[in-house]
């Protein structure tokens, strides 16, 4: 049985792999202490464990996003629900008690709460037929104001030792954030790839007629999916607030869709849905972990983190357009035999393409 | 049609789909007016009636920004970060020494530039509109905040503030003006230019064309879709500069949260006034009225007073909502009274249709356009 369940390790992971690994070189270059790891009072320290524990977050929008992406889908609200789920956790933390009950409450709170959002934007995709895209465009910007609300406008503190050992405890040494944050994504992936849950999320993607046709129930099947994104948004957003103790509705999980958006492009599953690699979209939040890492430590000022971040996404994206693949590929074919009439008649425009390749590429840079 | 003698409502609303949905926003704005002028007074007065126009100048250029587009299916998300980045860049240029017009024109080819950037990577990247203008979104607004995370503000005698200058209509008695803005002025102006071009223009049909609900068949009739989708971003960045100009004249300062947020304000002003989300239907007229009957809501929001200000965006996003909703229901309406009237017999939509085959016999498109199907 267990023999069925291996992740794909294609030359597109080892690619991904590659980025991270260059991108922890680029680090190291700067100043070797990016290495060290020190093992003082039972845990690791350093900065790589750190790029460990604020991976957390990352791994859980990400997780969402590569369902809801692979039914050609978009949930461009999983920064605002985090804020939510931080809000509702960091009020409940607040007027209840510091035990480890209230932090139970707390957690459950905030994901109900997520459950319900997810369950919003579901019904409005799947049973009324809304874009996606706009769908959580509203939830993306109400959403914050939903977190406003909670707070009354106001940043929340609060103190509960079970709440903050979920983010700053230690499992092993290692940070148990991303000990869960793992065993959720290995969980999620057991149950894709070990029921036909993940094929039929894939098949609706590709086409929903077709898949209703096969017997699947594609309302079902978008309905969870938007659910899945917002409880695992839930929960990124208790790993962003556990960290501080602290919310900031205003801020906290800001542009974090960006970053599930890229991690879940990095990884390798294509937006126009049908595809998904849970492995790649792990790599790919961790990459994004990584780079979050590697501005600040760079020096690169805390304000250009969008940009640079947005420029990553373009690059990634012109990199998997079908323009610049038939570029590559005519080249080689060029390069392969310069005789044939047809071939010829498709150079000047592979030139065109190209010379636009290159202007937009220059635009990307700005 | 069933039946000639009686009025068919049906009929008619499926024969005016398009224009229905501007109808309906015309007569919600004079519904918001009447209502809130009899719930909390004061509204069909010179003063509200001018503050309701310039105020919102900047909102109408957005909107009809935004309309062009929502019209082919796609989306700017970028609108508002182009605002932030127009504002800060032409803030510090301001207070460098540069002279009002050539501070003006930077801040509307920043939004060009933008414009161009998220169309290049629509046209030839095939990237959905929507993350496309994310990418640029993020893109302006970390460049902005990387200029200045501070409120640049502009001097009083300032050149580009007469922008904000207004003039007098009627003196009226006690502040009962009324003015009319030069901003509103150039939103009327942005009005006019945007309706020359989606109804007097190749570009403006094939705009209207490409929102068809079969995406490819604009291409497929060998309309010029590939240089349509570029001017369509590049038209709404350089709105989206104009907005700058307006807005950041009328308040006197730039900022790079300025804007955050407005690319919502701006699709649902859009939708309010009649653009279809899907694309395909839509003026530019009706996105300006739009506009006001947005801003007439937040009007009332505001005199109402008991609504909290954190509150606003879930009320906007429920506004959204709705009318979302509402054209959802009617276009699910219009398509099943069509396709139970005439049924497509014959017609084998699996059939396999090359692209390329056009080429020869329209000739004028370029391979690249052509291939975009």
């Amino acid at each position: 049985m267990m023999a069925k369940f291996k992740p794909k390790f294609d030359s597109r992971m080892i690619l991904t792999l590659m980025a991270l690994v260059l991108l922890i070189v680029i680090c190291a270059i700067k100043d070797p202490r990016f290495l060290q790891i020190a093992y003082s009072g039972g845990r690791f320290t350093g900065p790589l464990i750190d790029i460990l524990r604020d991976s957390a977050p990352y791994l859980m929008i990400a997780t969402g996003m590569t369902f809801v992406i692979s039914t050609a889908g978009i949930d461009l609200s999983v920064g605002a629900v985090m804020a939510v789920a931080g809000a509702v956790a960091m009020t409940s933390l607040e007027n209840g008690s510091g035990s480890a009950g209230g932090a139970l409450v707390a957690v459950a709170l905030a994901l109900g709460v997520c459950v319900l959002i997810g369950l919003w934007n579901g019904f409005l995709v799947a049973v009324i037929g809304l874009q996606a895209f706009i769908t959580t465009l509203i939830m993306m910007l109400a959403g914050r104001g939903i977190a406003k609300v909670i707070t009354h406008g106001q940043n929340v503190q609060a103190q509960n030792d079970t709440f903050a050992w979920l983010v700053n405890g230690k499992f092993l040494g290692l940070p148990f954030s991303w000990v869960l944050a793992t065993l959720i994504v290995v969980g999620v992936a057991l149950l894709m790839r070990k029921t036909a849950l993940g094929i039929q999320i894939e098949s609706v993607g590709l086409n929903q007629s077709a898949s209703r046709m096969a017997g699947i129930q594609p309302r079902r099947i978008i309905f969870s999916v938007y659910v899945i994104s917002a409880v695992l948004a839930g929960m990124a957003g208790i790993f962003s607030v556990g960290n501080v103790m602290r919310v900031e509705p205003a801020a906290t999980g800001m542009t974090n869709e960006m970053d599930a958006i890229l991690a879940v492009v990095i990884g390798g599953t294509s937006l126009l849905g049908g595809r998904f690699s849970l492995l790649g979209s792990y790599l790919g939040a961790m990459i994004i972990a990584t780079l979050s890492k590697t501005i600040v430590w760079l020096g690169i000022p805390n304000e250009a983190t969008p940009a640079f971040k947005a420029v990553i996404v373009i690059a990634v994206c012109v990199m998997q357009s079908s323009l610049l693949r038939k570029v590559f590929a005519d080249a080689a074919k060029n390069r392969r035999k310069k005789v044939q009439g047809n071939n010829k008649a498709q150079t000047p425009q592979a030139e065109k393409l190209k010379a636009a390749k290159v202007g937009a590429a220059k635009e990307g840079g700005r | 049609m069933a039946k000639k003698n009686s009025f068919d409502f049906s009929a008619w609303i499926v024969q005016n789909m398009p224009k229905l949905p501007t109808y309906v926003a015309v007569i919600v704005l004079v519904a918001i007016m009447v209502i809130g002028h009899l719930v909390y007074g004061s509204f069909f007065t010179p003063r509200t009636i001018s503050s309701l126009l310039n105020d919102n100048a900047y909102l109408i250029i957005l909107a009809i920004a935004m309309t062009i587009p929502v019209l082919t299916g796609g989306i700017d998300l970028s609108i508002g970060a182009i605002i932030a980045l127009s504002s800060v860049v032409g803030g510090t240029l301001a207070n460098a020494g540069a002279p009002w017009p050539i501070v003006a024109l930077v801040m509307i080819l920043l939004g060009t530039l933008c414009g161009v950037l998220s169309g290049s990577l629509v046209r030839w990247f095939d990237m959905q509109p929507f993350i496309a203008t994310l990418a640029t979104m993020y893109l302006a607004q970390g460049i902005a905040a990387m200029i200045s995370s501070k409120p640049i503000v502009l001097d009083k005698q300032f050149g580009l503030r007469l922008f904000a200058y207004k003039f007098m209509i009627y003196d009226g008695p006690k502040n009962q003006d009324l003015k009319i803005s030069v901003g509103f002025l150039v939103a009327m102006l942005v009005l006019v230019v945007a309706y020359l071009i989606m109804h007097h223009t190749r570009t403006g049909r094939t705009i209207y064309a490409m929102g068809a609900p079969a995406k490819s068949s604009a291409g497929l009739m060998g309309l010029r879709t590939g240089r349509s989708l570029s001017s369509i971003y590049l038209l709404s960045g350089t709105l989206a500069g104009v907005a700058a100009v307006v807005y950041m004249a009328s308040v006197g300062k730039g900022q790079n949260i300025m804007g955050q947020g407005w690319e919502l304000n701006a699709v649902a002003s859009a939708v309010i006034g009649g653009t279809i989300i899907t694309g395909g239907y839509g003026y530019v007229l009706g996105a300006s009225v739009g506009a006001l009957v947005f801003a007439g809501i937040n009007l009332i929001i505001v005199r109402d007073g008991t609504i909290s200000p954190e509150a606003t965006t879930i009320i906007t996003g429920l506004l959204l909502l709705l009318f979302v909703l509402i054209q959802r229901a009617i276009t699910s309406f219009a398509a099943s009274r069509t396709t139970s009237e005439n049924k497509p017999e014959g017609l084998d939509p699996g059939a396999p249709i090359d692209p390329t085959s056009d080429t020869g016999a329209v000739g004028a498109a370029p391979p690249p356009e052509v291939s975009r199907t």
